[in-house]
């Protein structure tokens, strides 16, 4: 199996080496089908590998040694197991449709020559990144999935590298992720230091040992060593999969293409923070105050992310917003010792999430490039399929039964509900006004844009004024949006249909044992075993969860976005004056933007200047280099009043000289 | 009767006024070759007094280089001067100051 492994990471790379390297050679349409047919090796390969780890045969060993440094050598390993497999299953799915998906999206992309091979080789790229990444063995090739997608993420945030507002959103990107991976980066020296290891396995079975052992990062303040490093880890997963307050790049990042928002920026590498939190399961078990900070945390980012989404009015935004809230439900769930919870959530939410932004990429599609929804309405006649599809999704995002969402999600707000560490009431309230929230937004979403009186205009549409200048080769002129191309639309349905029963495996996955000894949970955590122990079947959970709590506050959610954009269209703007207040805080995005622009961003120029004004200028320029200048002119000027050029003078220094000498010499003693 | 004191003592006294006549002449680079003529007899009393004392013939052989040596570097000093004179058409020493920084 070992050389499946192989293929399954390396036939992504070899794709995008093709695409990259030879693009020009291929032309477009061999650079989408070497992808293509790279990624669906890959694909098939991953599933034989789940179906393989099904039957029990896990793996974990080394393939390559990359260096040794001392006596300390760095291995390329893998580590398959039911965690990493279905990671790799869902990773490459995904990424297949969304390579399909982009032959439609790109086709009239003309930004920038060769624009379009350079798009295919870097999602391939992403593809092999994210792979290395969830079936590491160890640490170090962690660190590089996580760089690596980091990488490729910066890349295709600015892909329209003419467009200054996608270099700064990828610019920011990569900054912010720093932020994180510093502390990733420290949590895994401390590691290392500490197991004198980067191999999972040994490090989680030396874990148990360093449990009572206190360090003082402050002096006279004793913290956990493993409280230590899972914090540090968690502040690497918090940049990664956008926590609050290292959210901030997530909704700018929208500014790429829409296809790698879905693969990237929802599906897939986002994730990789909750990904990595559940592999150190044995680690956070440990560690009550770690968990309490990441409930907290993911409390925080699913609610204040849910109340913004509910007042932007750009498509791909909203989506971005709702991103952010349910990855806060996927951390609250960490934070609750439910990492199958977590890790299934990650894995409906893919689905629903990569169909949502999809969909979105055929309305933007449709409209040329338009993402203001205050530019939509109606599309729900033109745009069948489309429709169809958001609505799917939107339903499983609502966590509305029996789709995907509601599975996952029920099981993250009953799990925190049980959970007993502290701020799990906090966040027990957080993600329960999440869920009236998500419902809000996402109908909101799809009233605003398929529902209510067009308000766009037909010949604007069909003439697309978009920034893109791209060819009308197959809009035609005139008439109203038509639905997007089969390579489009085919992606959506195949995503639409996970989206609906992806969730019935919730008996397998999160209160089977499917996870087996993959995942730790301390014998004390209950709360996912008594959760186990009360399911009795698909159908009983959706019979039970209707007379939930979170099942009515989706209907309200629902119902009340029905009313607002449907029933009463002109509330929501009535609404909006009335509260001005606090439609301006949430349209500030609670000033986070304002505040690392003002104080880091700010800080950091000023710094900067003050460096440059005070430290070069003065101190380096004026003091060291001038004014050792300066100051061998000042002593010249003195000197050369001894040279006076009378040959007396000479003489009287010579005689005084000899002199002194002579009285030195006889004074030697 | 003569002691080496005295000798000693005539040839610093030598010594002293040619070193003045250098210091103090601000006029006369011939007054200043003089002076360094009149070091250097100082310097051969010393010779002569010490040889005769210490029953040496060395120093008196040595008086007779010195004189040599100062018979030619008169020559020079005053071929200097001469080219000197030609060139700056001076020869007082305060006007003589090209290497004044």
């Amino acid at each position: 199996m070992k050389a499946l492994y192989l293929i399954v990471a390396l036939a992504p790379l070899a794709g995008s080496l093709v695409a990259g390297l030879f693009g020009r050679a291929i032309g477009r349409a061999g650079a989408h089908w070497v992808t293509i047919l790279s990624v669906l090796i890959s694909f098939a390969g991953s599933v034989v590998v789940f179906l393989d780890v099904l039957k029990g045969n896990t793996f974990d060993g080394n393939v390559y040694t990359w260096i040794t440094i001392g006596d300390v050598p760095l291995h390329v390993g893998f580590l398959i197991d039911q965690l990493s497999a279905l990671m790799m299953v869902v990773v490459t799915f995904v990424s297949l449709l969304v390579h399909i998906y982009t032959i439609g999206y790109m086709a009239d992309d003309t930004t920038s020559p060769g624009g379009y091979q350079r798009f295919f080789s870097y999602i391939s790229l992403f593809t092999f990144s994210m792979l290395m990444l969830v079936m590491s063995n160890n640490f170090l090739q962690l660190f590089f999935g996580w760089e690596a997608v980091g990488l490729v993420s910066y890349l295709l945030i600015g892909f329209y590298y003419a467009k200054p507002t996608a270099i700064f959103a990828n610019l920011k990107a990569f900054l912010v992720n720093r932020v994180g991976d510093f502390g990733f980066l420290l949590g895994i020296a401390i590691i290392f230091g500490v197991f004198g290891s980067l191999h999972y396995g040994t490090v989680f079975e030396l874990a148990p040992g360093v449990a009572d052992i206190v360090v003082e990062v402050i002096p006279r303040v004793p913290w956990s060593l493993l409280t230590l490093i899972c914090v540090l880890l968690f502040i690497g997963a918090m940049g990664k999969s956008a926590q609050v307050p290292l959210h901030v790049w997530l909704p700018d990042s929208m500014e790429g293409p829409t296809p790698i928002s879905a693969l990237i920026h929802a599906a897939t590498m986002v994730t990789a923070g909750i990904f990595m939190v559940s592999r150190m399961s044995p680690l956070f078990e440990f560690s009550d105050t770690a968990r309490s900070f990441v409930i907290v945390i993911g409390g925080i980012t699913a609610l204040s992310m849910a109340l913004i989404a509910v007042v932007v009015y750009d498509i791909k935004r909203v989506i971005a917003y709702s991103t952010l809230s349910q990855l806060g439900y996927m951390t609250v769930a960490l934070g609750a010792s439910a990492y199958p919870a977590a890790m299934f959530h990650l894995f409906t939410h893919a689905f629903f999430k990569a169909a949502l932004f999809l969909a979105a990429g055929s309305v933007i599609i449709a409209m040329h490039h338009e993402q203001d929804m205050r530019k939509m309405g109606g599309l729900w006649k033109y745009l069948p399929i489309t429709y169809a599809t958001m609505l799917i999704a939107g339903f499983a995002n609502a966590a509305f039964p029996p789709f995907a969402g509601f599975f996952s999600k029920d099981a993250i707000i009953e799990a925190t509900h049980l959970a007993d560490v502290p701020g799990a009431g906090f966040a027990y309230f957080c993600v329960l006004a999440c869920a009236f929230f998500t419902a809000l937004y996402t109908f909101r979403l799809v009233f605003y844009a398929f529902h209510g009186k067009p308000r766009w205009n037909a010949h604007d549409a069909a003439h697309g004024h978009d920034d893109h200048g791209h060819g009308h080769d197959h809009h035609g002129h005139g008439g109203p949006p038509h639905e997007s191309p089969a390579v489009v639309t085919i992606p959506l349905i195949l995503l639409a249909i996970p989206s609906i029963c992806a969730g019935w495996l919730i008996g397998d996955i999160v209160f089977g044992d499917y996870f087996g000894n993959t995942i730790y949970i301390a014998p004390e955590h209950e709360g996912l075993r008594e959760m186990a122990s009360e399911f009795h079947g698909v159908v009983a959970m959706v019979m039970h969860g209707v007379f939930t709590l979170p099942f009515w506050l989706v209907v309200g959610g629902i119902a009340t976005a029905f009313y607002l954009y449907i029933v009463n269209p002109s509330l929501p703007g009535r609404l909006r004056e009335r509260f001005a207040f606090v439609t301006r805080i949430l349209e500030n995005k609670y000033g986070f933007d304002d505040f690392n622009q003002r104080v880091f961003a700010g800080g950091a120029i000023g710094t900067g200047k003050g460096l440059w004004k005070v430290g070069d200028v003065t101190v380096i320029d004026g003091i060291v280099v001038n004014g050792s200048a300066r100051l061998v002119g000042w002593f010249a000027k003195l000197s050369r009043h001894l040279q006076t050029g009378y040959i007396y003078t000479y003489a009287f220094t010579m005689i005084i000289g000899v002199v002194l000498l002579l009285t030195l010499w006889f004074n030697r003693t | 009767m003569l002691s080496l004191t005295h000798v000693l003592v005539l040839g610093a006294i030598l010594f002293s006024i040619a070193m003045v006549g250098i210091f103090l002449n601000r006029k006369n680079v011939i007054i200043l070759l003089m002076a360094i003529e009149l070091m250097l007899l100082a310097v051969n009393m010393n010779f002569v007094a010490f040889s005769r004392f210490l029953d040496d013939p060395a120093g008196q052989i040595f008086v007779f280089f010195i004189l040599t040596v100062a018979a030619a570097e008169a020559a020079i000093g005053l071929a200097i001067l001469v080219v000197l004179f030609r060139a700056t058409r001076t020869i007082n020493v305060d006007d003589l100051d090209h290497l004044k920084g």
